[in-house]
């Protein structure tokens, strides 16, 4: 053996005659791959724990008496071995498994989704025998089951590699599909009947149904696609295509901030299905089934293609030329900015369209009255001058790009403040769960109780009466101490927003004890549009708008006069509503914002109403659309390219997947400022991102971070409670909508009240109680939950619970609790 | 001398002509049968109950060489089935403007769904008419067949199906000359 360069944490074989350098404790299959010898597998998986059940890995190390598993064979120092390209042996071994694993494969390949993409298929050509000795009957399941109205399990085809078991396990925590019974009739199955408990979960979580449990995991449509035969498939692409089909088109993933990169498949103009793509930085290998799945939005019915205009005579909307729709958003707009124009741009838009919108408001409608945030801004009842959440993202969020994935895996402690990963953020919870399970990450949470989600990244609760958090934040020793750590890390969450002092409580606490401050917003575009300057007190760029020195640059680069961009804050997404609904504003500019996502959907549907005149961007028919005297098309995600920005502040640029005529946003807007004498120069992506990367750097330090007086939460008198709820991942979002699958993997909404209120109700589980306001009431089955006292949980927005339409608040209100369905009033008062 | 045998010769050609047997066919008043293994137009065949054979499983559009074949497989349900098993052809189309003829689709096909006829008598006016869809080229009903969608008349299961299936060659018979309605291409 020739000497090799090699530290002392690596050793050196020798691999089918070739010497290698490894490091320690490396995998013989590992470094085989990385010498390009690919030994067949199908258990072994990078991002999984090796686990050695298939055998079909099968090679020849010299001094071993049998062939060995390279995947779970841990180099050594001098070790020899030999795949199946060096050695009749380990191909005889290998082709031996492959004969055994076909004994009950039912070879059904031509029904079977994975066909032509199997990795049984191609290592039974690859590795195989010619032809099978066995004889017998092949043994037959049941085919398939629903394991949960997405996932379908067929039993028979499956080799027992277990990565599915090892993925729910090891990565999502939701344990529900196992290894059961023995011997031959060993079988991957869900725990169901009572001889696996049925009663509960089986699994020792805390039990989300009884008996039938369905495969509830967010992350289920991973072992979908890491089965390497055809045992799990997707009820959403069963039988739809095959690979040779499909056009493969690198994406990223729309939904949330967490900026997974994705594989899109489409064929003849139809996406058919969308895979997590590789990005170790960001998803790794995994996503969430909303991202791999909420993809049919874009074809649902009611999308609009053709722009649409109000007829002046009957007063309705009818469909109208591109020119003329353009023309007259552009007259209605110029007529308008005398009174006033507000813009409203929503989560969903690309860092490029969010430019484009931010540039239009400054040099076209010469205003800063300019919001992306479209939920509550502040508590309810809380006075609208105050800036706080808008001043904290001006000091501690843009720009700023300080705390990555990488940084959350490794980190000895993280606090989380307004933030349910699994449900807001679900990238970010495996992050937090890997770290948790590998590197012992210290988790704390601020939070109203401890979910099954903060269960599993092992959370120390703190438990938080909703609006005492800025009072947690601010003075509580554990949070305090948790964060005192080098590299510790706070994690806040949007909706820490409705908490007056929260932010500030969370930026004064993070300068006080040296952590990192990471800010989690809960949609794709909202980073960027932070970036990109779609705030009333922020330019693109990060720069405030009070900034004379910014300002000046800015008009240089945008060639428009000195005076065009004003100097003074806009009004916010509250404000704007305010003033559209008292007839302050000429007109309003909305792209991509549901009203129903608004602190106050009443009020706003009211402003859209009363507002002279309103122009709508948008992809489908919406609250707005119907309420517009101008109505514009624009593509959805996967018609076009753009760029999302995560919660880290990455980019994640995309191109278009299909072929449309369908125009952005910032093209769209384009044409309007044309026909108002502006160059607005954002059609094309490309130029926007020219025009981005070619802006002046901002000179200025940050702005200081507001310090606002940390609120206490308000106290229910009897029959009352303080309302906690945050957004599930699987609701009634509009980019969720034309996907009955989909909605059937969603948790069952439930009104989640403590002990003290069950008692004092006279309340079990399962019971229905009424959560009501002088808006209107919601009716869900009580679950009973470790709650601080006085305090009821909803979902946001599941069917049954929408909170912010039913009820008009956001959390931290009173609320009054009465068990069982609603009296005559209030169901009078429900029912309008 | 020479125009004059030369002439002969070439009369002689001519006249021995004259009593050989003829070779031209009386097209298209009597056409000529051809051999038996021909490749002619494809026929999607079907169960003696009347269900598909095709599965849709799109090994034939893979063996296509001329991508002429379009397959999109459904789901059969137990109200709506067309086939024996879990998945049919939702769509099924043969572009006869692109097909040669090879033969290499019905050599894929594992349930001897597909097969070719003896027809070629496939000119068309467009060619939107070349695009044979499952109308035209699903076999026509025999006695003792049931239009699908039905339940599974033979068997409880899909194996009572398909076990045997390779020595029944299927349900073909008189396919080729089954009515072709032009025009409605799916």
């Amino acid at each position: 053996m020739t000497d090799v360069q090699k530290r002392a944490d690596q050793v050196s074989l020798i691999i089918d005659g070739v010497e290698v350098v490894a490091e320690k404790g490396e995998l013989v299959i590992r470094v085989a791959e990385r010498m390009g010898i690919a030994i067949p597998r199908f258990c072994d998986h990078p991002l999984l724990a090796p686990a050695g059940a298939c055998r079909q890995c099968l090679v020849e190390v010299e001094g071993q008496r049998k062939p060995v598993a390279s995947c779970t064979q841990t180099v050594a120092e001098g070790m020899v071995v030999k795949t199946q390209l060096s050695s009749p042996v380990a191909a005889k071994a290998q082709a031996g498994v492959m004969e055994l694993l076909l004994i009950n494969h039912p070879l059904d390949c031509p029904t079977c989704d994975k066909g032509g993409e199997c990795p049984l298929q191609n290592q039974a050509m690859s590795t195989g025998r010619a032809d099978s000795r066995f004889k017998e009957e092949k043994r037959e399941y049941e085919k398939p089951i629903h394991i949960s109205s997405q996932v379908l399990l067929d039993r028979e085809r499956c080799v027992l590699c277990q990565r599915c078991t090892r993925f729910s396990e090891e990565i999502a925590g939701d344990k529900f599909i196992d290894l059961m019974d023995r011997s031959s009739g060993e079988q991957i199955n869900v725990y169901r009947d009572d001889f696996f408990g049925g009663a509960g979960t089986g699994d020792g979580q805390v039990g989300e149904g009884e008996g039938d449990v369905a495969f509830n995991s967010y992350f289920s449509g991973n072992t979908i696609q890491i089965c390497p035969v055809g045992a799990l498939t997707g009820e959403q692409y069963r039988f739809r295509a095959r690979p040779f089909d499909l056009v493969s088109t690198p994406s990223a993933c729309e939904h949330c901030a967490s900026g997974c990169s994705q594989r899109t498949d489409h064929r003849r103009g139809k996406v058919l299905r969308r895979l997590a793509g590789d990005d170790p930085a960001v998803n790794e290998e995994w996503n969430c089934d909303k991202g791999r799945w909420g993809f049919r939005y874009a074809t649902a019915t009611d999308r609009i293609l053709t722009p649409q205009i109000r007829d002046t005579k009957t007063g309705e909307l009818r469909e109208a030329s591109w020119s003329e729709a353009l023309l007259a958003a552009a007259e209605g707009l110029k007529a308008a900015k005398e009174r006033g124009v507000g813009v409203l741009t929503g989560g969903r838009l690309t860092v490029e369209d969010a430019y484009a919108y931010a540039k239009f408001a400054r040099t076209v409608l010469g205003t800063n009255d300019v919001d992306f945030r479209a939920r509550p801004l502040r508590a309810t009842g809380s006075p609208v001058t105050t800036t706080e959440e808008a001043d904290f993202l001006a000091a501690a969020v843009a720009g700023i790009t300080e705390v990555t994935y990488e940084q959350v895996e490794n980190a000895p402690s993280v606090v989380l403040a307004g933030l349910e990963p699994e449900e807001e953020s679900p990238i970010l919870f495996l992050r937090l769960r890997k770290g948790h399970i590998r590197r012992k990450l210290r988790v704390t949470a601020v939070s109203a109780y401890l979910s099954r989600g903060l269960e599993k990244i092992g959370a120390a609760l703190v438990a938080a009466v909703p609006g005492d958090e800025a009072h947690i934040l601010a003075s509580d020793a554990a949070v305090a101490e948790a964060l005192g750590a080098p590299g510790a890390l706070l994690i806040v969450g949007e909706r820490l927003a409705t908490v007056p002092g929260a932010l500030s409580a969370a930026a004064d606490l993070a300068a006080r004890t040296g952590a990192k401050l990471a800010w989690v917003p809960r949609r794709a575009g909202d980073r960027g549009a932070i970036d990109a300057g779609c705030l009333p007190n922020l330019l693109p760029g990060g720069r405030p708008v009070t900034d004379d020195a910014a300002r000046a640059a800015l008009s240089l680069a945008w060639k428009v006069d000195a005076g065009v961009v004003p100097g003074t804050p806009g009004r916010d997404t509250d404000r704007i509503i305010a003033a559209a609904a008292d007839g302050t504003l000429g007109a309003l500019l909305v792209g991509g914002v549901d009203p129903a996502d608004l602190a106050d959907p009443t009020l706003a549907e009211n402003a859209l109403d009363t507002v002279p005149f309103l122009v709508s961007l948008e992809m489908r028919q919406s609250a707005v659309t119907r309420r517009a005297d101008v109505v514009l098309p624009i593509a959805p995600a996967v018609e076009k390219a753009g760029t999302y920005m995560d919660w880290e502040g990455r980019l994640r640029s995309f191109g278009a997947v299909l072929k449309s005529t369908a125009m952005t946003d910032g093209r769209v807007l384009e044409a309007i400022a044309a026909l108002l004498d502006v160059s607005l120069n954002t059609g094309d992506v490309n130029a926007v991102r020219r025009e981005l990367g070619g802006l002046p750097g901002s000179t200025l330090p940050s702005p200081v971070r507001p310090s606002v007086a940390a609120a206490r939460a308000a106290q229910p008198a009897e029959n009352q409670a303080v309302l906690a709820t945050w957004h599930q991942l699987i609701d009634l979002g509009s980019l969720l909508d034309g996907d009955q699958v989909l909605a059937g993997t969603a948790r069952p909404p439930v009104a989640r009240i403590g002990k003290d209120l069950a008692e004092s109700l006279g309340l079990a589980d399962g019971d229905l109680v009424t959560v009501g306001t002088d808006r209107g009431s919601i009716t869900l089955p009580a679950a009973i939950t470790d709650l601080p006292p006085r305090v009821v949980w909803l979902p946001t927005n599941s069917p049954g619970s929408t909170v912010r339409r039913s009820l008009g608040v956001t959390a931290g209100a009173v609320v009054t609790l009465t068990a069982g369905v609603p009296g005559p009033i209030l169901a009078e008062e429900a029912a309008r | 001398m020479g125009t004059f045998t030369g002439s002969f010769k070439g009369f002689g050609v001519t006249f021995a002509h004259m009593f050989r047997k003829v070779i031209t066919t009386d097209y298209p008043f009597s056409p000529p049968k051809p051999a038996p293994r021909y490749h002619g137009r494809h026929i999607l065949n079907r169960h003696p109950d009347g269900l598909e054979k095709c599965i849709g499983c799109e090994l034939c559009a893979w063996a296509c060489p001329a991508d002429a074949i379009y397959v999109e497989g459904g789901d059969n349900t137990d109200e709506q089935r067309f086939s024996p098993g879990e998945r049919y052809a939702k769509i099924y189309q043969i572009n006869y403007a692109r097909c040669i003829f090879c033969g290499l689709c019905i050599e894929a096909c594992p349930t001897r769904s597909l097969t070719m006829s003896n027809e070629y008598e496939l000119a068309r006016d467009s060619r939107q008419d070349l695009i044979f869809t499952k109308k035209e080229l699903l076999a026509p009903l025999l006695p003792g067949m049931e239009q699908p969608p039905h339940p599974m008349l033979l068997g409880e299961t899909d194996k009572d199906y398909y076990v045997g299936a390779l020595t029944n060659p299927g349900t073909s018979v008189g396919a080729e000359r089954a009515p072709i309605s032009q025009g409605d291409a799916e």
